[in-house]
């Protein structure tokens, strides 16, 4: 079990209904795509916030990484829809 | 790499485009080109009463500030400022600047075009809508463009 602090912004936040939290995650997520099919798993608002997986961009330790990326050693992790700033 | 400064600010105020400029070029004279690019807050024609910027703090600093290094590098500028703002902002107000510095202007141009383009496709903000009907706000989407823009940088 690894403990770490997941951080949500935009509509990933709003459908999740936090803005924060910290999980164990069992040994079986080994990479960053791995977590968002896990946290499918712990119920509905997080099936709504990640039901189009192929959109969610993850950072670790706030640093993009795509979807295959290990999270081994991530202390912080965020979940988020495409950028549109500027 | 290029020991040339690098100015970034993500804050709630607004900035003084003006005053920015001033801070970069200050006390030098080897600059020959100063371009500065600043995106407002449309109105949509009328249907948009403000935007709410969301980012995320740490990420959006170090993000930008990577991509100004980037341009630094590449283009060979002088200096860059980038300032973004976040919270709650209203049509005509400023949301973002850009001031890029250069021996020449080709530089500064294109500096400050590679640094928007990177920007908006990876600095972690997210603007949501609001409707002057009043109906619930919509998080805007992410624009196909706007990865083109992005990608042509990596063509050349």
């Amino acid at each position: 079990m690894a403990r770490v602090d997941l951080v949500y912004f935009a509509w990933v936040r709003e459908r999740i209904g936090k803005a924060e939290e910290t999980l164990e995650l069992p040994d079986s997520v080994v990479t960053a795509g791995d977590l968002l099919g896990y946290l499918k798993t712990l119920g509905e608002e997080y099936v709504a916030a990640l039901e189009h997986e192929n959109v969610i961009r993850v950072a670790i330790n706030q640093e993009h990484v795509d979807h295959h990326e290990p999270i081994a050693g991530a202390r912080e992790i965020a979940l988020f829809p495409p950028m549109t700033g500027g | 790499m290029s020991g040339a400064p690098v100015t970034v600010r993500v804050q709630r105020d607004d900035f003084d485009l003006a005053a920015e400029v001033r801070a970069l070029s200050a006390s030098r004279h080897d600059i020959g080109a100063v371009v500065t690019f600043s995106g407002l807050c449309r109105d949509e024609a009328g249907t948009l009463s403000a935007l709410e910027l969301e980012h995320y703090p740490g990420m959006a600093e170090a993000e930008i500030a990577r991509i100004c290094r980037q341009a630094i590098d590449r283009f060979g500028l002088q200096a860059a400022t980038a300032i973004h703002r976040y919270g709650k902002i209203l049509p005509g107000e400023n949301i973002v600047l850009v001031v890029t510095a250069s021996p020449h202007r080709q530089a500064a141009f294109d500096g400050a075009n590679f640094i928007m383009d990177f920007l908006k496709t990876s600095a972690p903000f997210w603007k949501k809508e609001h409707a002057t009907d009043g109906s619930a706000g919509g998080w805007v989407s992410a624009k196909d463009a706007d990865d083109g823009a992005r990608d042509r940088w990596s063509k050349s």
